[in-house]
């Protein structure tokens, strides 16, 4: 145990402080456009991001995985803020990690294995392509200066990194605001900076309870907008946990993270801010610094904090250009570009899930009703393939006396194909149905069997069904009504 | 599976060899067949640093095909460097007359390596310190600690220099664990040619009298040739002066009888142990 968490906290601390305080430095930029996105004030996101990103390095159960304040729960929140303002924002989040916690104990975690890789993808890229329509309002309505100063951020963005010597040991997103904000200063620039676009933290986060009644009428308007935040903030914690899994060749607990998000959740609306998860840009990020342990998410949100409460001044002061130039930079890093050209290599099916699921969710703004789609007919999808792996052959023993060999799936998607492959028309004494190769899975099935013995006694065939295997059986003894005579009269004398 | 075999860990560091010549003794003795194990255990620090903080088009794809060749180069080189140790290490064992000698290398923590093979191991040996430590210090390594408390099979822990044994010490204290470890030496061909001194360290009353005598009964009785000795003063300067003045060759002991938390507050006389042992120390649970 002791062992576990010198592991998980101390075992790469430079490395881990390094990464934190690089990821803390593009966490700004996020969490303040999100809050913009949600529409409160940029210090809800930023509270929420020091909070998530804290409380989640010491219960979450994937270390060097960040978590923080996200466009993907931002987008969710939208109208609830409209509507009824913050504190039901701050109920909400509550709740959110009430949500979250038991889905941790009821270890829902598991069920990210009816997710495919194709839906993965098709929330991968959705989500970038939110966080990059995000950006399109401080790019409408303004003058070319805003354009201009876009352009050069991402240029420097990218370009930085390439410098020998000091490329690599600067954030580039640092040197970009940093650079904006100063030519914006010097030359008097009239365009929007942080300070527009709200009310920054200048102290330290205090413990509040939301200001809301405690009453039914208030569960009614939080518990849909909680229980679609709880599900896309596991959704995408548990994907980014996949892609950490991935990157660092380690394990991760996913129920605790599950517990973990929530309690992440339930501290940020205590402490006035809002819902979030973990993000897929930040955490690439976070482990391409060199972050690998539970000190790096801490480092970040601490780091975070620090920043944003003694240099407020100066946050006040950073143009919006320079915020959509990272944020802009970020949802490029999402993106899988690498589905687009598989777009050509994977099956039909797959790339129909993918689109799809991208499709829903831009249009939607909700990543749970995507994955819910893309899960579905993904489902959808693979009965039929799997239905196809149904065949019966007939054959002619001897005179009078006809055998057919079912070989395959038989269920609810295979089940018409199964009883179109018998010939009632041709007439015989007897007829085998061979089952040893087969598959009964639903009732179904079950009942697609009935109907072939039914059609065939009331040819005046005499019925004979070997070779059921034991999976065959149970569901057959279960639902079938062919071996018991009361029944078969039953149904026998509707006609 | 029975446990029947000898496990022995080596990483190449130092003491690697005294594990070597420790388990071919034991392996010898016993006539059991002896693993050696080479655990290559995960580095968490990432070997290059990139602090530009930039994320680009597939940025994810990119990052995981580099930190694939990277591992991939390290892990390489680290098998063939660990092939060569048990290389060695199975010729030495085996010119020591060990039986039925292998090596086995595993991706693994070494603690988890040990627990998956412990139900066929009979004896483990370990080195005291590992690699990442400096051999004069008087301290036990990273591991040790961790896998004497989770490990339930008897574990032989090497220090420094192995030289055969001709007699042993056994620190007994009239607590439960103590006499199953009685029972257990009692039952093991390991030390019954070996001159044995049973030490108890406390109170000279009849009833640890009592006691001390009864364990050394059994002893005899299974036809092992012991000393019972009844010491006063504090339990590891009392042993540390028996050991030097009867010229030990060998300490075996109960480990880690209390509670983590009680060891917190009045510190572990088997960490002690331990770390200031300058000969092997079979360790019973």
């Amino acid at each position: 145990m002791i062992e576990t968490i010198k592991q998980d906290w101390f075992s790469n601390i430079r490395g881990d402080l390094l990464a934190g305080i690089v990821v803390a430095l593009a966490l700004i930029p996020e969490a303040i456009a999100f809050s913009i996105i949600a529409g409160v004030d940029p210090k809800v996101g930023l509270y929420a991001s020091f909070c998530i990103a804290v409380v989640i390095a010491v219960v979450g159960g994937r270390p060097g995985m960040i978590s923080a304040a996200t466009g993907a729960m931002a987008l969710l929140m939208v109208t609830l803020v409209k509507q009824h303002g913050l504190e039901y924002l701050l109920a909400a989040t509550l709740l959110t990690g009430v949500i979250q916690i038991a889905a941790g104990f009821l270890k829902l975690g598991s069920l990210m294995r009816f997710v495919s890789r194709s839906v993965v993808t098709g929330f991968v890229n959705a989500l970038a392509i939110l966080i990059f329509m995000a950006q399109l309002p401080e790019l409408t309505n303004v003058t070319w200066h805003v354009y201009a100063m876009t352009a050069a951020g991402l240029g420097i963005i990218y370009l930085f990194p390439l410098l020998p010597a000091i490329g690599k040991t600067i954030p580039s997103p640092l040197v970009c605001i940093i650079a904006l904000t100063v030519m914006a200063m010097l030359l008097n620039l009239d365009i929007r900076t942080v300070g527009d676009m709200g009310q920054l933290p200048d102290t330290l986060p205090v413990f509040l309870w939301p200001d809301v009644p405690l009453n039914l009428s208030t569960l009614q308007i939080i518990l849909p907008y909680s229980i679609g935040l709880a599900v896309v903030g596991l959704l995408e914690s548990m994907m980014t946990a996949t892609i950490v899994d991935d990157l660092t060749d380690t394990k991760s607990d996913k129920n605790r993270e599950c517990k973990g998000q929530g309690i992440a959740n339930i501290g940020a609306g205590l402490l006035g801010g809002m819902a979030g998860c973990a993000m897929i840009g930040q955490s690439i990020i976070n482990v391409k610094s060199g972050g690998r342990g539970r000190l790096s998410t801490f480092t970040a949100g601490a780091f975070l904090l620090v920043m944003v409460v003694f240099l407020d001044e100066w946050l006040k002061q950073i143009p919006m250009a320079a915020l959509v130039a990272v944020m802009i930079m970020v949802s490029i890093g999402t993106f899988s570009w690498d589905s687009l050209r598989n777009l050509k290599k994977h099956p039909l099916s797959t790339n129909i899930v993918m689109i799809t699921t991208v499709v829903v969710v831009v249009a939607t703004h909700n990543l749970a009703i995507g994955v819910f789609v893309g899960v579905l007919l993904a489902a959808l999808f693979f009965a039929n393939k799997i239905g196809r792996f149904m065949v019966v052959k007939a054959e002619k023993t001897e005179a009078g006396h006809r055998r057919y060999n079912v070989v395959g799936q038989v269920f609810f998607a295979s089940a018409d194909h199964f009883v179109e492959s018998f010939d009632f028309k041709e007439v015989v004494d007897c007829v085998t149905i061979d089952l040893h190769l087969a598959h009964f899975w639903d009732i179904t099935s079950v009942a697609a069997l009935d109907k072939v013995v039914i059609k065939f006694r009331r040819e005046g065939a005499e019925v004979k069904i070997i070779g059921m295997n034991e999976a065959t059986r149970t569901v057959v003894d279960k639902f079938g009504v062919h071996d018991k005579p009361e029944e078969v009269e039953k149904l026998m004398a509707g006609h | 599976m029975t446990k029947h075999q000898i496990t022995a860990c080596i990483d190449g560091s130092a003491i690697s060899t005294a594990v070597c010549d420790t388990a071919a003794w034991a392996s010898s003795i016993l006539e059991a067949p002896l693993t050696f194990l080479h655990v290559l255990e995960k580095s968490l620090s990432p070997a290059k640093e990139d602090l530009s903080g930039a994320i680009g088009l597939g940025s994810r794809e990119h990052l995981l095909d580099e930190l694939t060749a990277l591992d991939e180069r390290r892990n390489k080189v680290a098998i063939e460097h660990g092939k060569h140790l048990l290389e060695d290490a199975v010729q030495r064992a085996m010119a020591a007359g060990a039986i039925d000698v292998t090596g086995e290398q595993r991706h693994d923590q070494l603690l988890d390596a040990l627990l998956a093979c412990e139900e066929s191991t009979r004896l483990f040996v370990i080195g005291r310190l590992g690699e990442d430590h400096d051999s004069n210090k008087q301290v036990i390594g990273s591991h040790i600690e961790n896998v004497v408390r989770a490990i339930h099979t008897p574990i032989l822990m090497a220090t420094g220099q192995f030289s055969t044994p001709g007699n042993y010490m056994l620190a007994y204290d009239g607590s439960e664990t103590a006499d199953k470890a009685i029972d257990r030496i009692a039952n093991s061909p390991l030390l019954s040619n070996l001159h044995g001194h049973v030490v108890m360290v406390g109170k000279d009353t009849s009833e640890s009298r009592t006691r001390l005598d009864n364990a050394c009964k059994i002893l005899s009785n299974k036809g092992h040739q012991v000393h019972p000795h009844l010491l006063k003063g504090d339990v590891n300067s009392c042993l540390m002066d028996f050991q030097q003045g009867f010229n030990i060759e060998l300490k075996v002991m109960g480990a880690y009888g209390h509670s983590r938390i009680r060891e917190f507050i009045v510190g572990s006389n088997t960490t002690k142990m331990l770390s200031t042992s300058t000969v092997p120390v079979l360790i019973l649970r």
